[in-house]
């Protein structure tokens, strides 16, 4: 029997599951995902094949700025969640404040990716180097241009949270965003151990 | 504790921890087998957590919390793969 009141205008998922955002950009992340698993597979099997001198070179990087990066992209995917929550309880200003604080974070990854570049490039390193210095180069620029797409959704979201956009009803497009948000946050805690750490 | 009844300010604390974690491990030159396995781990451990808490898949349909995690699994399984065969 349907009730006036409880009469679905939408099918609701199986036990009540939801999926945060829309469900185009779930099929996006995906896609993402599967082009860096295959990118940080071939860097393995690489790597495999030229144990020593990964072994050697991966001792140039800096890892105090990797692991400072890992902090910034997990605090700055902390600070989207708290916005989301903030819009789930119609909180308005906390929703900005924290997609600003989030932007933040990921402005300080940006800085600090910038001069981990600019003391590599500096020493004449370039993407010609060796294989090493290859997938060092490419696989953490193919991740910042992540980084600089998800600030640039996460400035979307700042406008449009400041317009009032957001809220209990309407968490939708903030949810979608902060999906992408998280999946740049996922990919680098995977790239910081194997590009620096593993050996 | 107030603090961590919100899952994700659990996820964000142990997320720090692990990275300082992996970044220890990075000081004192952990290498071989058990130091691949732990940090691996560690990264599996902090995955999750961005995927169940962050991204809030824990009560999402089950074939994209599937997914994901599965991706994880893949993406670990291929390293420690690639690791162990490097070890040989």
């Amino acid at each position: 029997m349907l009730q006036s009141t409880t009469a679905p205008t939408e099918p609701q998922p199986a036990e009540g599951r939801r999926l945060p955002g829309d469900l185009a950009i779930w099929f996006f992340i995906l896609a993402e995902m599967l082009a860096f698993a295959v990118f940080f597979a071939t860097y393995a099997f690489a790597r495999a094949k030229n144990v020593e001198m990964f072994n050697l070179y991966q001792q140039t990087l800096d890892r105090n700025l990797g692991a400072l990066n890992t902090l910034l992209l997990i605090t700055g995917s902390w600070f989207i969640v708290l916005a989301v929550q903030a819009a789930h309880r119609d909180n308005r200003p906390a929703i900005s404040r924290n997609i600003l604080l989030g932007w933040l974070c990921g402005g300080g990854f940006l800085a600090v990716k910038v001069i981990e570049y600019a003391a590599k490039f500096g020493a004449g390193i370039s993407l010609s180097t060796n294989t090493f210095y290859m997938f060092y180069i490419s696989l953490t620029f193919f991740h910042f241009m992540h980084v600089i797409l998800g600030m640039v959704i996460l400035t979307v979201l700042w406008f449009q949270s400041r317009n009032g956009a957001y809220g209990s009803h309407n968490a939708h497009g903030l949810e979608s965003g902060a999906a992408y948000w998280h999946m740049v946050d996922l990919l680098w805690i995977v790239l910081f151990p194997l590009v620096y750490v593993m050996r | 504790m107030d603090l961590l009844k919100n899952p994700a300010h659990r996820a964000w604390i142990v997320l720090v921890i692990a990275t300082a974690i992996t970044w220890y491990l990075g000081e004192v030159g952990a290498a071989g087998t058990s130091a691949i396995v732990a940090m691996l781990l560690i990264a599996f451990v902090k995955g999750r957590l961005v995927i169940l808490d962050f991204m809030e898949l824990r009560e999402a349909p089950r074939l994209w919390r599937i997914l994901l995690e599965g991706w994880l699994i893949v993406v670990s399984s291929l390293i420690l793969l690639a690791y162990w065969i490097s070890l040989k």
